[in-house]
């Protein structure tokens, strides 16, 4: 009987030359004359153990990593088809304290199953929750949706269920499900894991979403940077459409639900939920107005709903498994499990799912191990690049969106960059600026000018002596607030977190005390 | 004489443009909101969205030259001339930042002798920023055509540059 092998398709992986160990797998095998199956997985989101070979055993999957092709004969040496000892083993791959100490209820599939595998989707739970909300009403499967608190993980954790209902309540001849899939963010690839690693979870969500608000057509707007999300999506789509859980009658409920991947083309102001709109319109990604919320008045003027990757992603088990299940994990007013997605200087950066109400010290020490550099931590930036700077002191808060929100910071898509102290908090400020610059829709002055004026005046404080750089102090401290009120999206609205909070956290890096020291 | 406002302005367009512009526009026209779609085809088929084929697009899609022209300009991805025979585009962004990406994004510069949106002189190699690929876990990256690059470092990044001329 074949051994099956399991090697990462995940573009992470792939980036650390999975490609290449896959090869040398299936070379080694055929030399050796071992009946080796060779199936590509998505990622278990260890990614400082990418690439992560698995093999199956008689007592489970058995992990080794980081895994060169160079490895590959010193592993059939060792007999790593039958979990042999050697100096990259892993020992069980469930054992592994990163992955057993989480909560994995949105990514249960992801790293695991065979993302082009149908089959394998449905032996591991798929497809439960959308056979559940078929038994229901529409009311009802928003009610489960509702009561299971689960709130938009895009980043404005706006109740899924209010928005849902809001769509229902509105009457058209055609309504919409938009998926976002725009995950501009840095620091956040929860998206992309989940699109590659489990494609058919979201395409179950989208369905769900569908049936709940009477929609027929959906629309997943992915990044032009993901294009092995894309082909993943595309395949998956291709065969729940074959097997018939996308068509004319899913699965003979006599409802249509339809599916189609659109590529972006590069520009953030995208992930904004009316740019996005516009984007998919064929248009120029302008911000809109509202109201109307796109919920009434949304995509081709349609109600529409429109939810982030891991919020549809997160639907099948609410349903499956039931509200309070669901509800039962987290804290305060978010409920649930958040995919926490650790990056940047770390020693062990990767994908944490938990429950909300971890802090971000635990995070950082206990998954993250510390930095990658062996420096200390300066500042930690959460919520991708309008999120804040957050100093050490203040490293014990919580995973909730309300603790976030007490500390003028946001919690975001859950995407948490660590950097160490040769950090120049100027220089990201300055390019908090630059990029608002770079990537303003043009349609507000505060986030369009106020966004060029921004990194001139950080300009003008480096350049400046003392007396120049108060007075720019006061000038962007007065822009920052005029970008936090008068802008019409969060793009302009919230560039300022990231200024603000290096001003006020980390003062020294302005005064020039960095330049000093160093000369 | 007034001539019919839809046809006669055309510009000539090299025929291999025209062609690729109208295979195109046949199969995705009547999609909803077909101009993304339609100037991804494009610019896959050629390489870009060639100014000339503006006036073309706008016709075939029953929209003004500044619909597409602006739609053209707004999003990063499209662009109006050729590029390289690669693309390399180099993660600007905070977790790569956090893993020395400004130091590689100055070395790359540096070893192709260009600046972002531009051209090596053989025309081998275009230059571009990217705002994150999604591999944040494994910062700094790049990402050549659609080859992903994670945990580089300027050394790596020779070796692969010389293992490319080869």
């Amino acid at each position: 009987m074949s051994i099956t092998v399991y090697v990462p398709f995940d573009a992470g992986a792939l980036s650390l030359g999975a490609e290449a160990v896959a090869g040398a797998i299936g070379s080694e095998a055929k030399r050796r004359g071992a009946d080796v199956r060779i199936v590509r997985n998505g990622s278990r989101g260890l990614y400082w153990l990418e690439p992560l070979v698995e093999v199956e055993t008689p007592t489970g999957r058995h992990a080794y990593g980081p895994v060169r092709p160079a490895d590959v004969p010193a592993l059939f040496e060792a007999d790593f088809l039958h979990a042999g000892k050697h100096a990259l083993a892993l020992g069980a791959t469930e054992d592994i304290a990163y992955l057993k100490s989480q909560q994995r209820l949105t990514f249960a599939r992801s790293g695991i199953v065979d993302p082009r595998s149908l089959d394998d989707y449905r032996a591991h739970n798929g497809y439960r929750g959308l056979e559940a909300a078929l038994r229901m009403s529409g009311t009802e499967i928003i009610q489960t949706v509702t009561a299971a608190g689960l709130r938009g993980r895009g980043g404005a954790a706006f109740p899924a269920g209010i928005k849902w209902q809001t769509c229902l309540d509105a009457s058209a001849d055609r309504k919409y499900i938009v998926c976002n899939a725009d995950e501009g963010d840095s620091g956040t690839y929860a998206d992309r894991m989940l699109m590659e690693g489990d494609p058919f979870v979201l395409i179950e969500g989208m369905t769900i979403a569908g049936v709940a608000v009477g929609a027929t057509y959906g629309y997943i707007y992915l990044r032009i940077e993901y294009p092995h999300a894309q082909r993943a999506l595309e395949a998956a789509i291709a065969v729940a459409e074959t097997a018939g859980y996308l068509g004319s009658d899913v699965c003979g409920s006599g409802k249509a639900f339809r599916l189609e991947v659109r590529m972006a083309a590069g520009s953030y102001i995208c992930g904004e939920e009316t740019s996005l709109l516009e984007s998919l319109e064929g248009k120029r990604g302008q911000v809109r107005f509202k109201p109307p919320l796109p919920a009434i008045k949304g995509l081709f003027g349609k109600p529409t709903v429109i939810n982030n990757v891991v919020t549809l992603a997160t639907v099948p088990i609410i349903l499956d498994k039931g509200a309070a299940f669901y509800r039962d994990y987290g804290m305060g007013k978010s409920r649930g499990t958040l995919p926490i997605q650790l990056a940047g200087n770390l020693k062990r950066p990767g994908l944490v799912e938990r429950a909300f109400g971890l802090t971000l010290r635990e995070l950082i020490e206990d998954y993250g191990g510390g930095t990658a550099s062996g420096r200390p931590v300066r500042a930690v930036q959460v919520g991708g690049p309008l999120g804040t700077y957050i100093p050490v002191s203040q490293l014990d808060t919580p995973i909730d969106y309300e603790a976030f929100i007490a500390i003028g910071g946001m919690l975001g898509h859950g995407g948490i960059v660590v950097f160490d102290d040769s950090v120049d908090m100027v220089a990201q400020a300055r390019y908090a600026m630059e990029f608002c610059a770079i990537e303003s829709c043009g349609k507000c002055t505060p986030c369009r000018i106020g966004s060029v004026r921004g990194t001139e005046v950080i300009d003008r404080m480096v350049a400046g002596d003392a007396a120049e750089r108060e007075r720019n102090e006061v000038l962007l401290r007065d822009l920052c607030q005029t970008m936090l009120g008068g802008s019409l999206c969060a793009l302009g609205g919230m560039a300022p977190f990231p200024v603000l909070s290096a001003l006020d956290h980390f003062h020294e890096d302005f005064s020039g005390a960095v330049e000093k020291a160093a000369t | 004489m007034k001539r019919a406002a839809n046809t006669a302005s055309l510009p000539d367009i090299p025929d291999a443009v025209r062609a690729v512009v109208l295979q195109v526009t046949a199969r995705l026209k009547d999609l909803p909101g077909a101009l993304l779609p339609v100037l991804h085809g494009v610019q896959q088929a050629l390489g870009c969205v060639p100014e000339i084929s503006v006036p073309l697009i706008a016709r075939e899609l029953n929209l003004s030259r500044a619909d597409v022209h602006g739609v053209i300009s707004f999003y990063h991805f499209f662009r109006s001339k050729a590029p390289g025979r690669r693309v390399i585009y180099v993660c600007r962004a905070e977790s790569c930042q956090a893993m020395g990406a400004v130091t590689l994004e100055k070395h790359i510069r540096q070893r192709l002798g260009v600046g972002f949106h531009e051209t090596t002189a053989d025309g081998a190699y275009t230059l571009e920023p990217v705002y994150c690929l999604g591999l944040c876990a494994c910062s700094p990256a790049i990402m050549v055509d659609d080859e992903l690059k994670g945990r580089l470092t300027p050394e790596r990044f020779d070796a692969w540059l010389a293992a490319e001329k080869t």
